[in-house]
Protein backbone atom coordinates (compact mmCIF):
# COMPACT_ATOMS: atom_id res chain seq x y z
CA UNK A 1 0.00 0.00 0.00
CA UNK A 2 1.31 3.46 -0.37
CA UNK A 3 2.72 4.97 2.43
CA UNK A 4 5.39 7.26 4.03
CA UNK A 5 8.52 5.46 3.76
CA UNK A 6 10.57 8.38 5.18
CA UNK A 7 10.77 11.51 6.62
CA UNK A 8 12.34 14.30 7.94
CA UNK A 9 12.23 18.34 9.00
CA UNK A 10 14.32 21.21 9.33
CA UNK A 11 13.86 23.88 11.54
CA UNK A 12 16.39 26.82 11.40
CA UNK A 13 18.18 27.68 14.78
CA UNK A 14 17.08 31.50 15.33
CA UNK A 15 14.25 31.97 17.22
CA UNK A 16 12.37 35.55 18.46
CA UNK A 17 10.09 35.43 21.40
CA UNK A 18 6.74 36.53 20.80
CA UNK A 19 7.39 39.06 23.70
CA UNK A 20 9.66 40.61 22.14
CA UNK A 21 7.99 41.62 18.72
CA UNK A 22 5.28 43.38 20.91
CA UNK A 23 7.68 45.17 22.90
CA UNK A 24 8.55 47.12 19.71
CA UNK A 25 5.21 47.13 18.70
CA UNK A 26 4.06 48.69 22.00
CA UNK A 27 1.80 45.70 22.54
CA UNK A 28 1.12 43.12 25.18
CA UNK A 29 3.31 40.54 24.46
CA UNK A 30 2.01 38.33 27.33
CA UNK A 31 -1.56 38.67 26.75
CA UNK A 32 -0.58 37.87 22.81
CA UNK A 33 1.56 35.13 23.58
CA UNK A 34 -1.22 33.35 26.01
CA UNK A 35 -3.55 34.26 23.96
CA UNK A 36 -1.96 32.35 20.58
CA UNK A 37 -0.87 29.55 22.51
CA UNK A 38 2.80 30.52 21.06
CA UNK A 39 5.63 32.00 22.66
CA UNK A 40 8.70 31.78 20.11
CA UNK A 41 9.08 31.47 16.47
CA UNK A 42 11.78 30.45 14.50
CA UNK A 43 13.64 32.70 11.55
CA UNK A 44 15.88 31.96 8.66
CA UNK A 45 19.82 32.75 9.46
CA UNK A 46 21.03 35.15 6.70
CA UNK A 47 21.63 32.47 4.14
CA UNK A 48 18.79 30.08 4.58
CA UNK A 49 15.87 30.35 2.42
CA UNK A 50 12.77 27.77 1.44
CA UNK A 51 15.05 25.91 -0.83
CA UNK A 52 17.70 25.56 1.57
CA UNK A 53 15.21 24.72 4.24
CA UNK A 54 13.57 22.12 1.75
CA UNK A 55 17.22 20.81 0.64
CA UNK A 56 17.91 19.81 4.19
CA UNK A 57 14.24 18.04 5.04
CA UNK A 58 14.86 16.08 2.07
CA UNK A 59 17.94 15.05 2.83
CA UNK A 60 16.94 14.04 6.63
CA UNK A 61 14.57 12.51 4.77
CA UNK A 62 17.21 10.32 2.59
CA UNK A 63 19.46 9.85 5.36
CA UNK A 64 16.93 7.74 7.14
CA UNK A 65 16.60 5.12 4.81
CA UNK A 66 18.70 3.92 2.20
CA UNK A 67 16.97 5.20 -0.61
CA UNK A 68 17.99 5.27 -4.94
CA UNK A 69 17.72 8.76 -5.91
CA UNK A 70 17.33 7.06 -8.78
CA UNK A 71 14.08 5.45 -7.74
CA UNK A 72 12.94 8.92 -7.03
CA UNK A 73 10.93 10.01 -9.85
CA UNK A 74 9.31 13.20 -8.65
CA UNK A 75 9.75 16.04 -6.26
CA UNK A 76 7.11 18.49 -5.39
CA UNK A 77 7.59 21.82 -3.41
CA UNK A 78 4.73 23.36 -2.00
CA UNK A 79 5.63 26.62 0.00
CA UNK A 80 4.32 30.56 -0.18
CA UNK A 81 7.96 31.89 -0.48
CA UNK A 82 9.14 30.22 -3.07
CA UNK A 83 12.69 32.22 -3.90
CA UNK A 84 12.68 32.54 -7.24
CA UNK A 85 8.80 33.41 -8.52
CA UNK A 86 10.05 31.56 -11.92
CA UNK A 87 12.06 28.67 -11.93
CA UNK A 88 11.26 26.00 -9.35
CA UNK A 89 12.52 25.32 -6.10
CA UNK A 90 11.76 21.49 -6.32
CA UNK A 91 15.20 21.18 -9.58
CA UNK A 92 17.31 22.19 -6.44
CA UNK A 93 16.12 19.75 -3.99
CA UNK A 94 16.65 16.98 -7.08
CA UNK A 95 19.54 18.04 -7.98
CA UNK A 96 21.09 18.15 -4.34
CA UNK A 97 19.39 14.31 -3.61
CA UNK A 98 20.80 13.16 -6.16
CA UNK A 99 17.41 12.40 -7.67
CA UNK A 100 18.26 14.23 -11.14
CA UNK A 101 17.67 14.39 -14.53
CA UNK A 102 15.13 11.26 -14.76
CA UNK A 103 12.40 13.14 -12.55
CA UNK A 104 9.50 15.29 -12.83
CA UNK A 105 9.29 18.25 -10.71
CA UNK A 106 7.26 21.17 -9.98
CA UNK A 107 6.36 23.58 -7.40
CA UNK A 108 3.19 23.81 -5.59
CA UNK A 109 1.01 27.21 -3.92
CA UNK A 110 -2.18 26.90 -1.73
CA UNK A 111 -1.18 28.91 1.16
CA UNK A 112 -0.11 26.92 4.15
CA UNK A 113 -1.52 23.35 2.37
CA UNK A 114 0.72 22.91 -0.45
CA UNK A 115 2.86 20.61 1.11
CA UNK A 116 -0.03 18.22 1.38
CA UNK A 117 -1.15 18.98 -1.78
CA UNK A 118 2.37 17.76 -2.91
CA UNK A 119 1.45 14.94 -0.68
CA UNK A 120 -1.43 13.96 -2.53
CA UNK A 121 0.31 14.14 -5.90
CA UNK A 122 3.00 12.01 -5.29
CA UNK A 123 0.45 9.45 -3.81
CA UNK A 124 -1.44 9.30 -7.14
CA UNK A 125 2.23 9.02 -9.29
CA UNK A 126 3.04 6.05 -7.06
CA UNK A 127 -0.22 4.33 -6.73
CA UNK A 128 -0.92 4.94 -10.19
CA UNK A 129 2.53 2.97 -10.76
CA UNK A 130 4.07 6.24 -13.03
CA UNK A 131 6.85 6.14 -10.45
CA UNK A 132 8.46 4.23 -7.23
CA UNK A 133 8.77 6.78 -4.94
CA UNK A 134 8.21 10.64 -5.16
CA UNK A 135 9.31 13.87 -2.38
CA UNK A 136 7.06 15.79 -1.06
CA UNK A 137 8.24 18.78 0.76
CA UNK A 138 6.74 21.24 2.55
CA UNK A 139 8.92 24.43 3.38
CA UNK A 140 8.22 28.31 4.16
CA UNK A 141 10.09 31.61 5.08
CA UNK A 142 7.12 32.57 6.35
CA UNK A 143 5.65 36.44 5.42
CA UNK A 144 4.18 38.51 7.65
CA UNK A 145 4.31 42.43 7.72
CA UNK A 146 5.97 44.49 10.30
CA UNK A 147 3.07 45.19 13.22
CA UNK A 148 0.62 42.84 11.97
CA UNK A 149 -0.91 40.33 13.69
CA UNK A 150 0.90 37.36 11.05
CA UNK A 151 4.45 38.95 12.32
CA UNK A 152 3.59 36.96 15.83
CA UNK A 153 3.59 33.85 14.30
CA UNK A 154 5.02 33.47 10.73
CA UNK A 155 7.92 31.44 11.30
CA UNK A 156 10.36 29.14 8.95
CA UNK A 157 10.56 25.99 8.96
CA UNK A 158 9.73 22.56 6.87
CA UNK A 159 9.39 19.07 6.17
CA UNK A 160 9.71 16.21 3.80
CA UNK A 161 7.93 12.98 3.26
CA UNK A 162 9.00 10.61 0.81
CA UNK A 163 6.12 8.32 -0.43
CA UNK A 164 6.40 4.87 -2.39
CA UNK A 165 4.73 1.33 -2.32
CA UNK A 166 7.64 -0.60 -0.25
CA UNK A 167 7.89 -1.20 3.01
CA UNK A 168 6.30 1.72 3.91
CA UNK A 169 7.05 3.30 7.70
CA UNK A 170 3.42 4.62 7.58
CA UNK A 171 0.63 3.52 5.23
CA UNK A 172 -1.97 6.05 3.91
CA UNK A 173 -4.91 4.83 3.94
CA UNK A 174 -6.93 7.11 2.31
CA UNK A 175 -6.95 11.18 1.90
CA UNK A 176 -9.82 13.21 0.97
CA UNK A 177 -9.88 17.36 0.44
CA UNK A 178 -12.34 19.70 0.78
CA UNK A 179 -12.12 23.12 -1.13
CA UNK A 180 -14.12 26.40 -1.40
CA UNK A 181 -13.43 29.67 -3.21
CA UNK A 182 -12.81 31.53 0.00
CA UNK A 183 -11.11 35.05 0.48
CA UNK A 184 -9.71 34.71 4.19
CA UNK A 185 -5.91 35.24 2.71
CA UNK A 186 -3.30 36.73 0.03
CA UNK A 187 -0.77 37.89 -1.22
CA UNK A 188 -0.90 39.39 -4.78
CA UNK A 189 1.98 39.00 -7.11
CA UNK A 190 5.03 41.31 -6.54
CA UNK A 191 3.66 42.30 -2.92
CA UNK A 192 6.00 41.37 -0.26
CA UNK A 193 3.58 40.69 2.75
CA UNK A 194 0.60 38.62 2.64
CA UNK A 195 -2.93 40.28 3.35
CA UNK A 196 -5.49 38.36 5.77
CA UNK A 197 -9.35 38.87 6.50
CA UNK A 198 -9.04 39.30 10.31
CA UNK A 199 -11.45 37.32 12.66
CA UNK A 200 -12.81 36.31 9.17
CA UNK A 201 -9.73 33.46 8.72
CA UNK A 202 -11.36 31.62 11.42
CA UNK A 203 -14.80 30.53 11.35
CA UNK A 204 -16.11 30.62 7.49
CA UNK A 205 -12.23 29.57 6.62
CA UNK A 206 -10.20 27.57 8.65
CA UNK A 207 -12.60 25.59 10.54
CA UNK A 208 -15.39 25.17 7.58
CA UNK A 209 -12.63 23.58 6.01
CA UNK A 210 -10.96 22.01 9.05
CA UNK A 211 -13.80 20.33 10.13
CA UNK A 212 -15.63 19.81 6.90
CA UNK A 213 -12.29 17.24 5.28
CA UNK A 214 -12.16 15.63 9.24
CA UNK A 215 -15.79 15.05 9.12
CA UNK A 216 -15.70 13.46 5.72
CA UNK A 217 -12.29 11.50 6.49
CA UNK A 218 -14.34 9.95 9.53
CA UNK A 219 -17.54 9.06 7.81
CA UNK A 220 -15.43 7.53 4.53
CA UNK A 221 -13.53 5.42 7.18
CA UNK A 222 -16.19 4.98 9.56
CA UNK A 223 -13.86 5.70 12.42
CA UNK A 224 -14.06 8.06 15.44
CA UNK A 225 -11.20 10.26 17.23
CA UNK A 226 -10.65 7.62 20.01
CA UNK A 227 -9.89 5.04 16.74
CA UNK A 228 -6.85 7.48 16.46
CA UNK A 229 -3.28 7.92 18.64
CA UNK A 230 -2.53 11.18 17.26
CA UNK A 231 -4.34 13.64 15.57
CA UNK A 232 -2.50 16.50 13.49
CA UNK A 233 -3.97 20.07 12.66
CA UNK A 234 -2.53 22.47 10.39
CA UNK A 235 -1.56 24.94 12.86
CA UNK A 236 -1.46 28.68 12.13
CA UNK A 237 -1.57 29.53 15.96
CA UNK A 238 -1.69 27.13 19.19
CA UNK A 239 -5.33 28.10 19.57
CA UNK A 240 -7.26 27.20 15.91
CA UNK A 241 -5.88 23.57 16.01
CA UNK A 242 -6.84 23.08 19.71
CA UNK A 243 -10.26 24.07 19.44
CA UNK A 244 -10.45 22.24 15.92
CA UNK A 245 -9.31 19.32 17.93
CA UNK A 246 -12.45 20.11 20.61
CA UNK A 247 -15.15 20.28 17.63
CA UNK A 248 -14.12 16.90 16.47
CA UNK A 249 -13.76 15.04 19.93
CA UNK A 250 -9.86 14.44 19.76
CA UNK A 251 -8.40 15.03 23.32
CA UNK A 252 -5.79 17.00 24.01
CA UNK A 253 -3.51 13.97 24.26
CA UNK A 254 -4.27 12.94 20.92
CA UNK A 255 -3.05 16.26 19.54
CA UNK A 256 -0.02 17.67 21.76
CA UNK A 257 2.44 15.56 20.35
CA UNK A 258 1.98 16.91 16.87
CA UNK A 259 1.47 20.81 18.19
CA UNK A 260 5.39 21.90 17.24
CA UNK A 261 3.54 25.32 17.15
CA UNK A 262 3.90 26.66 20.64
CA UNK A 263 7.97 27.16 20.14
CA UNK A 264 8.32 27.07 16.50
CA UNK A 265 5.07 29.41 15.02
CA UNK A 266 3.21 28.93 11.84
CA UNK A 267 5.83 27.22 9.26
CA UNK A 268 2.90 28.09 6.68
CA UNK A 269 3.46 25.02 3.96
CA UNK A 270 5.44 23.50 6.38
CA UNK A 271 3.07 23.41 9.49
CA UNK A 272 1.25 20.24 9.26
CA UNK A 273 3.55 17.85 7.80
CA UNK A 274 6.13 19.67 10.93
CA UNK A 275 3.47 18.30 13.23
CA UNK A 276 3.50 15.14 11.55
CA UNK A 277 7.34 14.25 11.86
CA UNK A 278 7.00 15.45 15.55
CA UNK A 279 4.14 12.26 15.56
CA UNK A 280 6.52 10.26 13.61
CA UNK A 281 9.54 10.83 15.76
CA UNK A 282 7.77 9.16 18.44
CA UNK A 283 4.98 6.68 16.50
CA UNK A 284 4.81 2.90 17.37
CA UNK A 285 3.83 0.21 15.17
CA UNK A 286 0.26 0.25 14.98
CA UNK A 287 -0.21 3.69 15.98
CA UNK A 288 -2.73 5.76 14.06
CA UNK A 289 -2.16 9.37 12.96
CA UNK A 290 -5.41 11.59 11.78
CA UNK A 291 -4.07 14.71 9.80
CA UNK A 292 -5.97 17.46 8.37
CA UNK A 293 -4.19 20.68 6.92
CA UNK A 294 -5.28 23.82 5.88
CA UNK A 295 -4.78 25.98 3.06
CA UNK A 296 -6.07 29.91 2.78
CA UNK A 297 -8.14 30.21 -0.37
CA UNK A 298 -9.33 27.63 1.18
CA UNK A 299 -8.96 23.85 1.54
CA UNK A 300 -8.03 21.49 3.85
CA UNK A 301 -6.50 17.79 3.06
CA UNK A 302 -7.02 15.23 5.61
CA UNK A 303 -5.28 11.88 5.90
CA UNK A 304 -5.58 8.92 7.90
CA UNK A 305 -1.88 6.74 8.63
CA UNK A 306 -1.28 3.72 10.45
CA UNK A 307 2.35 3.42 11.36
CA UNK A 308 3.81 -0.50 10.48
CA UNK A 309 6.23 -2.67 12.07
CA UNK A 310 8.79 -0.74 9.33
CA UNK A 311 9.49 2.17 11.33
CA UNK A 312 11.72 -0.05 14.03
CA UNK A 313 12.83 -2.02 11.76
CA UNK A 314 16.37 -2.74 10.02
CA UNK A 315 14.88 -0.70 7.12
CA UNK A 316 14.90 2.34 8.68
CA UNK A 317 17.31 4.58 11.06
CA UNK A 318 15.12 7.17 13.08
CA UNK A 319 17.94 8.36 14.63
CA UNK A 320 20.07 9.18 11.08
CA UNK A 321 18.60 12.38 11.07
CA UNK A 322 17.39 14.85 14.47
CA UNK A 323 14.00 14.53 16.00
CA UNK A 324 11.95 18.26 15.79
CA UNK A 325 12.41 17.96 19.68
CA UNK A 326 16.18 18.21 18.72
CA UNK A 327 15.53 20.99 16.55
CA UNK A 328 13.53 23.16 18.71
CA UNK A 329 16.02 22.80 21.32
CA UNK A 330 19.16 23.94 19.08
CA UNK A 331 17.85 27.63 19.48
CA UNK A 332 19.74 30.67 19.59
CA UNK A 333 17.16 33.43 20.81
CA UNK A 334 17.42 36.80 19.24
CA UNK A 335 16.35 40.07 19.23
CA UNK A 336 14.33 42.37 16.87
CA UNK A 337 16.86 44.13 15.42
CA UNK A 338 18.84 41.08 14.42
CA UNK A 339 15.32 39.05 13.59
CA UNK A 340 15.00 42.32 10.99
CA UNK A 341 18.26 41.62 9.27
CA UNK A 342 17.80 38.34 9.42
CA UNK A 343 14.33 38.63 7.67
CA UNK A 344 15.62 41.13 5.12
CA UNK A 345 13.86 44.10 6.62
CA UNK A 346 16.60 46.50 6.97
CA UNK A 347 16.97 48.01 3.38
CA UNK A 348 20.78 47.86 2.24
CA UNK A 349 22.20 49.79 -1.37
CA UNK A 350 22.52 47.22 -4.17
CA UNK B 1 29.88 35.17 -11.09
CA UNK B 2 28.32 33.95 -14.55
CA UNK B 3 25.29 31.98 -14.25
CA UNK B 4 27.53 29.45 -16.50
CA UNK B 5 30.31 29.63 -14.59
CA UNK B 6 28.85 28.60 -11.27
CA UNK B 7 26.25 26.54 -13.20
CA UNK B 8 29.49 24.18 -14.46
CA UNK B 9 30.53 23.45 -11.09
CA UNK B 10 27.02 22.90 -9.39
CA UNK B 11 27.04 19.55 -8.91
CA UNK B 12 30.86 20.10 -6.77
CA UNK B 13 28.74 23.06 -4.97
CA UNK B 14 25.54 20.83 -3.92
CA UNK B 15 26.77 17.67 -3.15
CA UNK B 16 30.74 17.76 -2.23
CA UNK B 17 31.51 15.61 -5.67
CA UNK B 18 35.09 15.86 -5.87
CA UNK B 19 37.59 12.97 -6.72
CA UNK B 20 40.29 10.56 -6.12
CA UNK B 21 43.27 9.03 -7.93
CA UNK B 22 42.74 4.76 -7.05
CA UNK B 23 46.45 4.60 -7.50
CA UNK B 24 47.77 6.39 -4.76
CA UNK B 25 44.31 6.34 -3.18
CA UNK B 26 44.37 10.21 -2.89
CA UNK B 27 41.24 12.50 -2.66
CA UNK B 28 40.71 15.63 -4.51
CA UNK B 29 38.12 18.53 -3.47
CA UNK B 30 37.69 21.06 -5.66
CA UNK B 31 38.12 18.11 -8.07
CA UNK B 32 41.48 17.71 -10.00
CA UNK B 33 42.15 16.75 -13.64
CA UNK B 34 44.61 14.58 -12.98
CA UNK B 35 46.76 13.51 -9.64
CA UNK B 36 49.59 15.74 -8.67
CA UNK B 37 51.00 12.39 -7.05
CA UNK B 38 51.23 9.85 -10.08
CA UNK B 39 50.83 12.36 -12.87
CA UNK B 40 50.42 10.26 -15.93
CA UNK B 41 50.50 7.04 -14.08
CA UNK B 42 47.35 8.30 -11.59
CA UNK B 43 43.92 6.91 -12.68
CA UNK B 44 41.17 9.93 -11.33
CA UNK B 45 37.78 8.89 -10.51
CA UNK B 46 34.75 10.95 -9.32
CA UNK B 47 33.41 10.83 -5.33
CA UNK B 48 31.01 12.26 -3.06
CA UNK B 49 32.68 13.11 -0.05
CA UNK B 50 30.80 12.16 3.08
CA UNK B 51 30.48 15.79 4.40
CA UNK B 52 32.24 15.37 7.52
CA UNK B 53 35.35 16.88 8.55
CA UNK B 54 37.22 19.22 10.82
CA UNK B 55 38.47 22.95 11.08
CA UNK B 56 42.17 23.00 10.07
CA UNK B 57 42.50 26.31 11.07
CA UNK B 58 39.84 29.93 10.80
CA UNK B 59 39.65 33.43 10.58
CA UNK B 60 36.71 35.32 11.59
CA UNK B 61 35.83 38.03 9.33
CA UNK B 62 34.18 41.48 10.47
CA UNK B 63 34.37 43.43 7.74
CA UNK B 64 33.63 42.92 4.21
CA UNK B 65 31.69 43.64 1.42
CA UNK B 66 29.13 42.57 -1.65
CA UNK B 67 27.27 39.71 -0.68
CA UNK B 68 29.00 39.24 2.91
CA UNK B 69 28.74 42.16 4.03
CA UNK B 70 25.35 41.22 5.79
CA UNK B 71 26.97 38.12 6.98
CA UNK B 72 29.59 39.71 9.56
CA UNK B 73 31.36 38.60 11.74
CA UNK B 74 31.48 34.90 10.03
CA UNK B 75 34.05 32.18 9.95
CA UNK B 76 35.80 31.59 7.39
CA UNK B 77 37.76 28.31 8.06
CA UNK B 78 39.66 25.43 6.42
CA UNK B 79 38.27 21.86 6.67
CA UNK B 80 39.73 19.01 6.07
CA UNK B 81 37.06 16.60 4.94
CA UNK B 82 37.20 12.74 6.62
CA UNK B 83 38.60 11.41 3.30
CA UNK B 84 42.08 14.14 3.78
CA UNK B 85 41.09 16.42 0.79
CA UNK B 86 40.97 20.08 2.56
CA UNK B 87 38.54 23.47 1.24
CA UNK B 88 37.94 26.72 2.34
CA UNK B 89 34.67 27.20 3.36
CA UNK B 90 31.60 29.57 5.27
CA UNK B 91 31.40 27.78 8.84
CA UNK B 92 28.10 29.04 9.90
CA UNK B 93 28.74 29.25 13.73
CA UNK B 94 28.84 31.46 16.79
CA UNK B 95 32.17 32.89 16.55
CA UNK B 96 32.92 32.82 20.29
CA UNK B 97 32.64 28.21 19.72
CA UNK B 98 34.81 27.84 16.89
CA UNK B 99 38.06 26.16 18.07
CA UNK B 100 41.21 24.07 15.83
CA UNK B 101 40.00 20.21 15.51
CA UNK B 102 36.18 21.43 15.96
CA UNK B 103 34.11 18.47 13.90
CA UNK B 104 31.56 19.95 11.31
CA UNK B 105 29.05 18.62 9.13
CA UNK B 106 27.90 19.83 5.57
CA UNK B 107 25.11 22.07 5.23
CA UNK B 108 22.81 23.33 2.30
CA UNK B 109 23.44 27.00 2.00
CA UNK B 110 22.71 30.22 -0.18
CA UNK B 111 26.54 31.09 -1.22
CA UNK B 112 25.17 34.36 -2.64
CA UNK B 113 22.98 36.61 -5.03
CA UNK B 114 23.39 38.25 -8.25
CA UNK B 115 21.14 41.11 -6.47
CA UNK B 116 17.36 41.12 -6.32
CA UNK B 117 16.60 40.06 -9.71
CA UNK B 118 20.07 38.11 -10.35
CA UNK B 119 20.31 34.43 -10.06
CA UNK B 120 20.76 32.97 -6.54
CA UNK B 121 23.59 30.62 -5.95
CA UNK B 122 23.52 28.19 -3.46
CA UNK B 123 26.02 25.02 -2.41
CA UNK B 124 27.75 23.78 0.94
CA UNK B 125 28.61 25.45 3.72
CA UNK B 126 29.62 23.69 7.35
CA UNK B 127 28.11 23.55 10.63
CA UNK B 128 29.70 22.26 14.04
CA UNK B 129 28.74 18.30 14.02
Amino acid sequence: MVGIISYGAYIPRYRIKIEEIARVWGANGTEIARGLGVFEKALPDMDEDTITISVEAARAAMARRKVDPADIGAVYVGSESHPYAVKPTAVTVGEAIGATPVMTAADYEFACKAGTAAVQTSMGLVKSGMVNCAVAVGADVAQGEPGDALEYTAAAGGAALIIGNDDPIAEINHTCSFTTDTPDFWRRENKPYPRHGGRFTGEPAYFKHVIGASKMMLEKMGTKPSDYTYAVFHQPNGKFPTQAASMLGFSMEQIKPGLAVTYLGNTYSGASMVGLSAVLDIAKPGDRIFMTSYGSGSGSDSFDITVTDVINSDLFNRDAAPTVSDLLADKKIVDYAVYAKHKGKVVMME
Amino acid sequence: MSVARFWRKQQNRYNLIGNQCTVCGKYFYPPRGFCPVCRRDGKIVEHQFKGTGKVVTFSIIRSSSGNFKLLTPYVLAIIELDEGSRLTTHLVCDIDKVYIGMPVKRVFRKLGEEGSSGAIFYGTKFVPA
